[in-house]
C-alpha cells in the first residue's frame, strides 16, 4: 500500500446538506487552482451529503493554508463544510 | 487506498472531538553555558537558546498547515539551571530565570522548563541556591517552569529537600498572592522524574540526553471518549480493545509530527510521549473518559480501576505505533485542567485521598489541586512526602503540583486562565504531618532498588 503514498496528494472532505451544485462549485475551484481530481466518492449518509475526493497537489498553484482557506469560503457559500488533509496523515493513522 | 469509513472517522476526530498535538517541545542542552560570572553565562544561554529555537514556532506553524493539525503550544526544555549555574558562583539565580523568561518570548514559546534540581539523594551547593531562588524566580517571570526531583527508586527520598519544598511552594504562593498563587501552577516536585518529558511544568533536558531533540506530547481525551461510545454496555475487554486502538491512532498523529518537526529542523526526534493530556474545554476531559466506563462521576469506587485499565491500554496501543515512547505517558488527571475532574471536585464526588489512590496508577500525580491557603508548609510536605513514597516504592513517576492560595478556603474558586484552567480549593486533612516533616534526613532506597 506504501506506494500510494505520495507526497503531493490529499484528500478532500465535504460534509453538510445536499444541495444544487455542490460538486460543481468546488470541482470549479479545483480546475481553477490547478488541482487534478483523482478519485470521487459521495453518498447521503442519514440524509448528510458526504463527499471525498482525493486529489493531487502537483500543479496547484496556491499553498496548503491558502487552498483550504478558498475551500473553506467555498463551503460558507453552499453550506457544507470542506476540510482538505494531506494524505500522509491518513496513512499514519490507519496503516500499520 | 484509504477507505472512506477510516477518512470520516478522521475527519471527526479533528473536527469534533478535539484532536490536536498538545506540544511540540525542544530540548536544549545548556552545559556548554557554563561560565564564570553570572552574566556570562546568561548571555552564552540567551544566545543559545534563541539560536536553537527561532525557528521552532515557525515550523510548529507549517506542520499544521501541510496536515491541518493543530498544535496547541510550542515549548522549550532544557539542562537543570542548577547544573548550568553551578560555576557562575551567583548567590540567587532569579536573573537565570529571567534570561530563560526573556529567551522563551524572543523565541514566541509559551513555556520554558527547566529552572530545575536534582536532589533525591541530596544537595549540592548550587541546587540549594534554585530552590531559595524559585518564590522570587516564578514571581518575576511569565513563562518559565520549574521543576525538583525529590525521590527515585534508586536513591531513595530526600526527606530535608520535601521538608524544604513545602515552605517554598508556601513562599511561592505568597510571592504571586496577587495572581491566586499562579506561580505554583509552574512549580512541580517528582519522583523518578522522566528526563525528557515535553509537558510542563515538569519538562527539563536531562543530562544523558543529547545537544538538541525534539519530544512530542499527544493529547487526545476526547477521541477515547468517543470511541467508548460505540461500545456501551459491552464487557471491558472490549474497552481495553477500543482504547488501544483508538491510542494507536492518536500516537500515530504524533509520530508523524514529530518527525516532520524533527526533518525540518535538523534537529533529531526523541520521543513521543503518549499522555492523555486534558484540557477545561467540554468534550477534553479524561474525568469524562472514565464517566464513559460506567460510573456515575469519577471519582466513584471503581475509578481506581478504570483509571488504570486505561492507562495501561493507552500504553499499549501507543507502543506499537511508536518505537521511541518515552516521557510520562499515560492520562494526565489535573483538576483544574480538566472540565469533568473540575466538575466532580466541586459536587464533592472527587477528594484528596481519592485522587491520590489514583495517582498510583495513572502517570503523574496530585496536579493542578487548589487548597487552603492556610494549609501549614508541614501538611504540604506531608502530602509531597506520601506522592514520592508511590513513586519511588512503586517504581514510577509521581508528582504534586499543589496551590495554597493565599486567603482562599474550601469552596472559593480560583481561575488561572487558558489551559490551566479554574479549580475549586480542595479540602486537605487537617491533622498535623508536623513533627514526622521535622525529622527531615533520607528515607533509604526501597529492597528492589537492587537489581544489580
Amino acid at each position: 500500500m506504501s506506494t500510494e503514498k505520495d507526497k503531493n496528494k490529499a484528500v478532500i472532505t465535504v460534509v453538510g446538506c445536499d444541495a444544487v451544485g455542490i460538486i460543481a462549485k468546488i470541482s470549479a475551484l479545483l480546475a481553477e487552482e490547478g488541482v487534478n481530481i483523482n478519485d470521487i466518492t459521495q453518498t447521503i449518509l442519514d440524509d448528510i451529503f458526504t463527499m471525498i475526493m482525493l486529489v493531487d497537489l502537483k500543479g496547484a498553484k496556491s499553498e496548503m493554508k491558502a487552498l483550504s482557506d478558498k475551500l473553506d469560503k467555498v463551503g460558507e457559500e453552499i453550506g457544507v463544510s470542506i476540510r482538505i488533509q494531506h494524505t500522509d496523515l491518513f496513512y499514519a493513522m490507519h496503516r500499520i | 487506498m484509504i477507505t472512506d469509513f477510516e477518512v470520516l472517522e478522521t475527519v471527526r476526530m479533528f473536527q469534533e472531538q478535539h484532536l490536536d498535538v498538545r506540544t511540540i517541545t525542544m530540548g536544549i542542552n545548556l552545559m556548554d553555558c557554563a561560565a564564570d560570572t553570572p552574566e556570562k553565562s546568561c548571555q552564552k544561554i540567551y544566545d543559545k537558546i534563541t539560536r536553537l529555537a527561532k525557528d521552532l514556532v515557525k515550523v510548529g506553524e507549517e506542520i499544521t498547515e501541510k496536515y491541518r493539525v493543530p498544535i496547541v503550544n510550542k515549548r522549550i526544555s532544557v539542562t537543570p539551571i542548577s547544573i548550568v549555574a553551578a560555576a557562575s558562583g551567583a548567590k540567587d539565580y532569579t536573573m537565570f530565570a529571567k534570561t530563560l523568561d526573556r529567551a522563551a518570548k524572543e523565541c514566541g514559546v509559551n513555556f520554558i522548563g527547566g529552572f530545575s534540581a536534582m536532589v533525591q539523594k541530596g544537595y549540592t551547593v548550587s541546587d540549594k541556591r534554585l530552590i531559595e531562588s524559585i518564590p522570587e524566580a516564578l514571581s518575576v517571570t511569565d513563562n518559565v517552569c520549574s521543576s525538583i526531583n525529590l525521590a527515585s527508586t534508586r536513591s531513595g527520598i530526600n526527606m530535608d529537600a520535601v521538608r524544604d519544598m513545602g515552605e517554598i511552594i508556601k513562599k511561592t504562593a505568597e510571592a504571586t498572592k496577587d495572581r491566586d498563587a499562579l506561580g505554583c501552577a509552574k512549580l512541580v516536585v517528582f519522583a523518578n522524574a522522566p528526563e525528557d518529558n515535553p509537558f510542563m511544568a515538569g519538562a527539563f533536558l536531562g543530562p544523558g540526553e543529547p545537544e538538541c531533540v525534539i519530544n512530542v506530547g499527544i493529547s487526545g481525551p476526547g477521541v477515547i471518549k468517543a470511541a467508548l461510545e460505540t461500545v456501551k454496555g459491552e464487557d471491558l475487554g472490549v474497552v481495553a480493545e477500543t482504547i488501544k486502538k483508538a491510542a494507536f491512532k492518536i500516537t500515530r498523529v504524533g509520530e508523524l509530527v514529530a518527525r516532520e518537526a524533527s526533518q525540518r529542523l535538523n534537529v533529531p526526534f526523541g520521543i513521543i510521549d503518549l499522555s492523555l493530556a486534558p484540557t477545561p474545554a467540554v468534550g477534553d476531559s479524561v474525568g469524562r473518559i472514565l464517566e464513559e466506563f460506567g460510573l456515575e462521576h469519577c471519582g466513584a469506587w471503581g475509578t481506581t480501576a478504570a483509571l488504570a485499565m486505561l492507562n495501561d491500554a493507552v500504553k499499549k496501543g501507543g507502543t506499537m505505533a511508536s518505537s521511541f515512547v518515552g516521557g510520562l505517558s499515560g492520562a494526565f488527571i489535573p483538576v483544574s485542567e480538566d472540565e469533568g475532574m473540575i466538575e466532580v471536585a466541586e459536587k464533592g464526588f472527587l477528594r484528596l485521598e481519592k485522587l491520590e489512590a489514583m495517582t498510583c496508577v495513572c502517570s503523574v500525580g496530585l496536579d493542578m489541586i487548589a487548597i487552603p491557603g492556610d494549609t501549614p508548609a508541614s501538611t504540604i510536605s506531608g502530602i509531597i512526602a506520601d506522592e514520592m513514597a508511590l513513586g519511588t516504592f512503586n517504581n514510577k513517576t509521581t508528582a504534586v503540583r499543589v496551590i495554597p492560595v493565599p486567603g482562599k478556603k474550601v469552596g472559593d474558586q480560583v481561575e488561572f486562565g487558558g489551559l490551566l484552567g479554574y479549580a475549586p480549593i480542595m479540602e486537605v486533612n487537617t491533622a498535623s504531618s508536623e513533627a514526622f516533616i521535622a525529622r527531615g534526613g533520607r528515607i533509604p532506597a526501597p529492597i528492589h532498588s537492587m537489581r544489580n
